[in-house]
């Protein structure tokens, strides 16, 4: 997901640079002062996670993905730290190792630094309010994962497609279809690293002790974060049509985009379906996963 | 672990010797100039691509290894080029993307490979980067290779005391692996708190 220079035109390299920028000087703000304690934390989490991305999955057909790890560490030191966690990695792999490009900096940093951390923060605080069990932290987890990594990719679609490098119809598919299964992968991974710490350390993590209740409102909350998601391959086109005509973007794209490419409306149907299916997908994973770490059983049975 | 580019920043030459906020801004300059070359004048990329062999030239960079890191960064815009190439008339384009971010590429890995790490963090500090970034920054770019190793570590001692299993992929022991290094990430972050106190940090 690390945009090369050459991709971004210079007005989405300029937009998403100052939108990353404020969002980090938030972030920044937003990190105690009395957190004196946790910047050595802080620094080291952005070496683990920097490490934890070099981790391969398999993810279909012999193709693999790599974790991102932006839930692990929203989970772990909370969104504003995160934040300025994943923000350090995507400098140190641009400056230090030239992955990713430096002029696309702002929208890297946007990709992973501020839309996933944000994605899986809202994900993972909906979720543990309407279930505030040890499943239900389970369960946040993994579907906070598998957000992250759509909207993470949804964004780096629309930045590719506003910067006329690639159509949008095409876009979204390829990278939000793809990035569906590929977040079902950063969802397991990260929700059975999670419960190796709780076993070891739970200090580390404050998980919620109620006791088990309904579980209409966990569905009905998981139903909200699949909305607020799905439409992103549907209503986004909209939106950006009316972008590039404000700003008045001519030329390569929206020559495409009028091209007789019979494609266009069937494509975003493939990314709406693909959506859908990763979606449900991602919360029978998440109902899976959870279940399955908290049964007693399961958890004498599976050794670190 | 991959490796950094690092490894030749230390030789010396016009280009190692140049002031890195210099090194910096020319590359940032030399980038902006090949996105703003029009698709209809795509031979003034010429101009970029003469300049980055003149300073590797200058730079007494190994060539293979320049050539090396780059191409190892190629795939990923191969990837994205063929998606252009997908679209009607989108062959120029794809060329076009390939062009630029070859070039970009080459030019970020020039700077990376001929400037220490400290070096451009001076520079960002001077530019007023928030300075608790910095620090993270800073302690990140000294404790990946660290954590790296202990990741190799970690994964030596599972695999002296266990069976692998080859066919099939094993998400428990990976997640396990993952884990236990975080774990040993806090625990070292304690450990570094403690040192940075007692020399006065703060």
């Amino acid at each position: 997901m690390h945009i090369p220079d050459g991709f971004l035109d210079a007005k989405v390299a300029g937009t998403t640079a100052l939108v990353s920028i404020g969002s980090l000087w938030v972030a920044l703000r937003r990190v105690p002062a009395g957190a004196h304690r946790r910047v050595p934390l802080m620094g080291v989490c952005a070496a683990f996670i920097f490490v934890a991305q070099l981790v391969n999955f398999p993810v279909a057909a012999g193709t693999s993905g790599h974790l991102v790890g932006a839930a692990l560490a929203t989970v772990l030191l909370g969104p504003s730290a995160a934040a300025v966690v994943m923000a350090s990695v995507v400098v140190v792999q641009a400056l230090l190792f030239a992955d990713g490009g430096v002029l696309s900096l702002g929208a890297n940093l946007l990709n992973m630094a501020v839309v996933a951390v944000l994605a899986a923060a809202a994900t993972f605080g909906l979720l543990r309010r309407v279930w505030p069990t040890t499943r239900g932290f389970y369960f946040a987890t993994a579907l906070a994962s598998w957000s992250s990594i759509v909207a993470a990719s949804g964004a780096c679609a629309l930045e590719l497609a506003a910067s006329h490098t690639v159509a949008l119809p095409l876009a979204l598919p390829a990278m939000t279809g793809a990035h569906t299964l590929i977040g079902l992968g950063e969802a397991l991974i990260t929700t059975l690293v999670l419960s190796t710490i709780v076993r070891a350390r739970p200090e580390l993590v404050t998980l919620p002790q109620a006791p088990a209740g309904s579980v209409v409102r966990p569905l009905v909350a998981t139903g909200v974060v699949m909305l607020a998601l799905v439409p992103m391959a549907s209503k986004a086109p909209d939106g950006l049509e009316k972008v590039s005509e404000s700003l008045g973007f001519s030329g390569l794209a929206t020559g495409w985009a009028q091209a007789p490419l019979g494609s266009l409306p069937s494509g975003l149907l493939v990314a709406l379906g693909a959506a859908v299916l990763g979606a449900l997908a991602a919360a029978t994973l998440a109902w899976v996963v959870s279940k399955a770490l908290t049964t007693p059983s399961a958890r004498s049975g599976h050794e670190s | 672990m991959k490796a950094d580019l690092g490894a030749f920043a230390g030789l010396d030459s016009p280009i190692h010797r140049a002031a890195p906020g210099l090194k910096l801004g020319g590359a940032l300059a030399l980038i902006v100039g090949v996105m703003l070359v029009p698709p209809t004048h795509a031979g003034w990329l010429g101009v970029p691509a003469v300049l980055v062999v003149g300073t590797l030239w200058a730079s007494h960079l190994p060539i293979r290894f320049f050539v090396r890191r780059v191409l190892a960064l190629e795939p990923l815009v191969l990837g994205v080029a063929l998606l252009a190439w997908l679209q009607p008339g989108g062959a120029p384009v794809a060329a076009l993307v390939m062009a630029r971010s070859t070039l970009g590429l080459a030019t970020a890995v020039l700077l990376a490979a001929t400037t220490p790490f400290v070096r451009l963090l001076e520079v960002l500090r001077r530019l007023k980067v928030p300075p608790l970034l910095l620090t993270v920054v800073t302690l990140m770019s000294r404790y990946v290779y660290v954590l790296s190793d202990e990741a190799g570590r970690l994964d030596r001692a599972r695999r002296s005391r266990s069976f692998v299993r080859a066919r099939r992929f094993d998400w428990g022991n990976l997640a396990a692996l993952v884990g236990h290094l975080f774990l040993r990430a806090t625990n070292r972050a304690e450990r570094i708190y403690a040192a940075m106190c007692a020399r006065g940090w703060r």
